[in-house]
This record gives structure tokens, C-alpha cells and sequence, in this order.
């Protein structure tokens, strides 16, 4: 009984560390949601804190109001799609095939890949490629040049590998070719691991910024995380806020506020639902034949 | 006759498999283009590049590591090279070990709702791109106005420039990489101590050993070889240098102690032209990071385990 007593006290004792790390994750971001929805007074006078003082929500009216910000946060949603189709489809076509052991040449097609994941050519030499290829300032260089990952390719070939190879063989004696095969029994079983990956390419788009930084100087084509580096550095800011007299520091804080949240909602959002997934696209991660 | 009958064989493989060949040109072509032929690029490091001429008109520069030499002399080149090494082993001497510290709390964490709720926070950070990390440290350190100095202030203390000093900027850099990614390393460490044979720990509860006693002796050997490879591996980066991260978060006041190599080569070379300069400086970079990398492979098989490559 004694035992068990001291048992409860350690894994409140536990409870309460994690919940430090628990805080220590969360109340940036509570902060900088607080200062969103706060007043300019308010901010001015240090009174922000973990709580919106003088709740309003025009910071995001302002925002939203810039056409170059909401053109940004569209254009990058729109890359983010295209991108995450384009390199889940590629990584399909690259693991899919790397699983047949009679599959001559599997080998060097393997090493091929993998090599480039641990030797690249570098900045420079990628840059000129760009410019050689005409990519430089074209919307296709934001989604070309980094459509397979094969970091994720190991992980999704780890999973196929993972299929009965029964099942292929049954239906390969059905005369099922390679093609219906993939369509027919390993896409439908690999809902998880494309789930996962979609997940990764996602936010690797949506997050992506040294390849607009290098390749893109088009205002237009500018996906959202250069347009926010932009605003938190004050080297552009929210068009609207300066026509109205907003320009006073601590207002734009609240816009600067205001800009990460809306480049940080859409991983939110989709985050809860793929938590589960990629727990175990991580640690597939870690077979590398 | 003989060679018929292999003629008819290799067409039989063949009607089986093209389909696959068929499926992988898409992907080699486009390893071919997009990461095979911007090697032959790293020839500008040995030219004299001329924006008109292109790469392959350039003349080879004389003598050939003409820019290695530039590079070797230039005292930014030097800097980028130190603060790259300095910040890669801060953040293994300090990002490394919490991560397993976490793992372990994790783990032991009694209440499973909790335990789930635990993991989706501190897993969220690595989502996060290191542009909105670096507005939301801007924000909340911002001298005066940030939150950590209101209160810092409000205790009696003074207001701290945590991005514009150079000591306390290398922490800041630290501390967000360890905020970033200590939740979401700790998962393979899960996996490895959900792998450890439960019947281990029941016989410690026979004996009555302390909880204490049983992550000691059971759960971090049960771990230890995935503790060693992942060191191994990290040691074996530590000339490797992201861009997002100094390139977000450093400042014309603390460029001394911020500019890596990444951020050196997008600088001089991007921005400033020098292509044969930084192409050198990236060749280094590879060549150097690639030793480093095989070495750790090595090492990491020498103790018995797998390796990476």
C-alpha cells in the first residue's frame, strides 16, 4: 500500500515536469496569438502577455486586406497541392519498382538514388543549373526541382516492402501485370504511408524559402514564408495598415503577429489529423536496408 | 541456338518488366537532371566563371585552386567556417541529450490521455518553418517589448538583447534549435524503448527495483545502440550547415558569430557574384562533409551496428 502511495506522488511529480515541456512548447505560440487579437494600446503599455487585452481582430482585417499577403497565402496553397501530388506520384514510381528483388539493375537504380542524398552539388552549381534550365524567376522552379525526396522514398519502399509478398505473387499468377498490381493492392494498403508523406511534402512546401530566396525575385510568384520574412523584417510591409496611419512599431507588431499566425494556421489545422500517421513513418524511416 | 533461346528469355523478362523500367524513367530522369547534372557545375570552382560565356566557355583558372587559395585567405571564409563548426557542436553537446531525457519522461508518464497530449505539443515545433520561429523569438524576446523582458523587468532585472549580443545570440540559436526538434527526436527514441522485452521489467517489479533502478538498467541500455548510431551520425554533420535557420535568425550586429557556410555562399556568391569563389567554398564543404560522413559510417559499423549507407 505504502508503495503504491509513493508510485502516485512520482507520476504526479512527472505529470508536472512534462507539463513544463508541455509550456515551454506552447506559450510562445499562446503569445503571439494574444498580441494578434490585442490593442496597439495595450501593446504599447507591455500589457500582453498570455491573454488578448482589448480583444479585437483588426490586425487581421489589416492582413487580410494587403492583396500581395492573400495572393501569397493563395499561391503557396496552390503550390502545396500541386507539389504534394506531383511527389507523391514520383515517389510511387521510384519505390514501387526498387521492391522487386528479380528486377535487373535494382540495384544500381537504388545506389543511383541514394547517393544523392548524401552527396548534392551544392548552391552554386544548383543555381547555375537554374539558370542554364531558364528556371530562374519561373513559377515551375518552386516545384520541379524538389518534387522526390528520397528520404522519403526509403520510407515509403520500407512500407511496400513491408506487403506479403503473397499477395503479388497470387495475383501475378491471376495475370496481373506490375501497373494493375500497384493500383489494385499496393496503393489501397498504403493509404498510411502516403497519408505520412503527404504530410511531409506538405509542409515542406508550405514551409519551404531558401528556393524562392534564391530562385524567385518575381513579387509575384513569392510563396509565404519569403513574403513573412519580408514583413518581420521590415523589409515590406502590410500595404493597407500604412495608408490608414497604422505604421507606429508597436502596430505593426500586432500585424507581424497577425502575418505568422496565418502562415502558421494551415499546419495547424491539418496536423491533428495526421498525427497518428507519422509516428510510424519516422521510425520506418530508420530501415535503410 | 543457345544465344535464341537467352534472345527469348531476356524478351519474356522483358514483357514482364518494362512496365517497371517505364516507371522508374521518370524518376532517374529527373535525378539525372536535377541532381546529377549540376555536378558538372562544380567545374566552376576551377574557372574563372564569365557570366557571358556561360560555364563551359569559362577559362580554367590558373593556377586550378586558384579560389580555394582566395577562399583559404579570406577572413570572412574563416569566420562562416569556425561559427559553423562552433554551432554545430553546441547543438550536439546540448541538443542531443535532451531529446533521451525527454523520451525517458515521456515514457514513464502514467496517465495515457496525458501522454497523448504531451506528445502532439511537443511534436508540433518541428512543423513549424524556422521564418515563424524566428518571428515568434523576434516577438517574445524583442528587447523591452517582448514578453521574456516585461518580465524580466517586472522581477528587477534588466532588459536582455537575447538577438543582438553575440554570446547571448549563440544561445538563443541553441535554445530554438532544442525547442524546435527535442519533441519530435524524442519519437525514435519511443519506438527503440518500445521494442525492449517487457518480461525485463516485470522481473525488476519482482525483485522490487526502484523506477529509478529500472530506466537505468533496463530502459536506457535497452536503447543504447540507437543512442550510439544517432551520435555517430550527428558528429558525422558537423560541418553540414542548414540555411533556413542562420540565414532567419542572424543580424547585421552579430554576422561575427552567426554567418555560417550556407549563409557565406548565398551571400558572396548569390548575391555578390563570386561564383567561383563559393563554388570552391561548397566544394569544401561536400567533399569534407562526405569524409566526415563515411568515417561516422564506419565507426557506427565497428560498434556493431548498421550504419546508414
Amino acid at each position: 500500500m505504502v508503495k503504491s502511495k509513493k508510485r502516485i506522488i512520482d507520476d504526479v511529480i512527472i505529470a508536472a515536469i512534462c507539463l513544463l515541456f508541455v509550456l515551454l512548447c506552447s506559450l510562445p505560440l499562446i503569445n503571439i496569438l494574444a498580441r494578434s487579437l490585442s490593442s496597439p494600446q495595450a501593446m504599447i503599455n507591455n500589457k500582453v502577455s498570455f491573454f488578448p487585452v482589448g480583444l479585437n481582430l483588426n490586425s487581421y482585417f489589416y492582413v487580410l486586406k494587403d492583396s500581395a499577403f492573400t495572393r501569397s497565402i493563395w499561391w503557396t496553397a496552390f503550390l502545396t497541392l500541386v507539389c504534394t501530388i506531383i511527389s507523391l506520384v514520383m515517389t510511387t514510381l521510384c519505390s514501387y519498382p526498387l521492391i522487386y528483388d528479380s528486377l535487373k539493375g535494382r540495384k544500381f537504380l537504388n545506389s543511383m538514388m541514394i547517393f544523392t542524398m548524401y552527396f548534392s552539388a551544392g548552391t552554386i552549381p544548383n543555381y547555375l543549373l537554374m539558370k542554364q534550365l531558364d528556371l530562374i524567376d519561373k513559377p515551375l522552379v518552386l516545384i520541379i526541382p524538389n518534387c522526390l525526396s528520397i528520404f522519403n522514398m526509403i520510407i515509403m519502399r520500407s512500407f511496400l516492402y513491408g506487403i506479403p509478398e503473397s499477395l503479388r505473387e497470387s495475383a501475378q499468377i491471376d495475370g496481373g501485370g506490375p501497373f494493375s498490381i500497384l493500383i489494385k493492392i499496393y496503393l489501397p494498403l498504403s493509404k498510411p504511408v502516403l497519408a505520412t508523406l503527404a504530410l511531409f511534402y506538405a509542409v515542406g512546401r508550405w514551409n519551404g524559402f531558401s528556393d524562392a530566396l534564391m530562385y524567385v525575385s518575381n513579387p509575384k510568384y513569392a510563396p509565404i514564408q519569403l513574403k513573412l520574412y519580408q514583413i518581420i523584417n521590415n523589409l515590406s510591409a502590410i500595404d493597407t495598415a500604412q495608408q490608414e496611419g497604422f505604421a507606429s512599431p508597436t502596430a505593426s507588431e500586432g500585424l507581424k503577429a497577425a502575418s505568422v499566425l496565418f502562415a502558421t494556421v494551415p499546419i495547424l489545422i491539418v496536423y491533428p489529423f495526421l498525427q497518428r500517421y507519422f509516428i510510424s513513418g519516422v521510425t520506418l524511416g530508420a530501415i535503410k536496408e | 541456338m543457345k544465344q535464341r533461346k537467352s534472345m527469348q528469355k531476356m524478351a519474356l523478362y522483358l514483357k514482364k518488366t518494362w512496365v517497371l523500367y517505364l516507371m522508374m524513367a521518370l524518376p532517374v530522369s529527373f535525378a539525372i537532371v536535377f541532381r546529377y547534372l549540376p555536378m558538372t557545375n562544380i567545374a566552376m570552382a576551377f574557372k574563372d566563371y564569365n557570366m557571358f560565356k556561360g560555364v563551359w566557355d569559362s577559362q580554367w583558372s590558373e593556377p586550378l585552386y586558384k579560389w580555394f587559395e582566395v577562399a583559404f585567405t579570406s577572413k570572412d571564409f574563416w569566420y562562416a567556417l569556425r561559427n559553423t563548426l562552433i554551432l554545430n557542436m553546441l547543438d550536439l553537446a546540448i541538443g542531443f541529450p535532451v531529446p533521451i531525457l525527454l523520451a525517458l519522461l515521456i515514457n514513464e508518464l502514467a496517465f495515457r490521455r496525458y501522454k497523448r497530449f504531451t506528445q502532439a505539443i511537443v511534436y508540433l515545433p518541428h512543423f513549424l518553418s524556422w521564418i515563424i520561429i524566428s518571428g515568434i523569438a523576434k516577438q517574445l524576446l524583442a528587447p523591452r517589448t517582448g514578453v521574456v523582458n516585461v518580465m524580466l523587468t517586472n522581477v528587477g532585472l534588466s532588459s536582455v538583447n537575447f538577438l543582438t549580443e553575440n554570446a547571448l545570440y549563440i544561445g538563443t540559436y541553441i535554445a530554438l534549435g532544442v525547442w524546435k526538434e527535442m519533441g519530435w527526436n524524442t519519437i525514435i527514441y519511443l519506438a527503440a524503448i518500445t521494442s525492449i522485452n517487457p518480461e525485463l521489467y516485470e522481473a525488476a517489479d519482482v525483485d522490487g527495483a526502484s523506477r529509478l533502478k529500472k530506466i537505468w538498467h533496463i530502459t536506457l541500455p535497452g536503447i543504447r545502440s540507437t543512442i550510439i548510431i544517432l551520435f555517430i551520425m550527428n558528429l558525422g554533420r558537423i560541418l553540414g550547415s542548414e540555411f533556413d535557420r542562420p540565414y532567419a535568425m542572424s543580424n547585421s550586429l552579430v554576422m561575427n558569430v552567426a554567418d555560417v557556410l550556407s549563409t557565406y555562399v548565398y551571400r558572396v556568391g548569390i548575391r555578390g557574384f563570386q561564383f567561383s569563389l563559393t563554388a570552391a567554398v561548397g566544394l569544401f564543404q561536400s567533399v569534407v562533409c562526405i569524409i566526415f560522413l563515411l568515417t561516422a559510417n564506419a565507426v557506427a559499423k565497428r560498434f556493431g551496428e548498421r550504419g546508414i549507407i
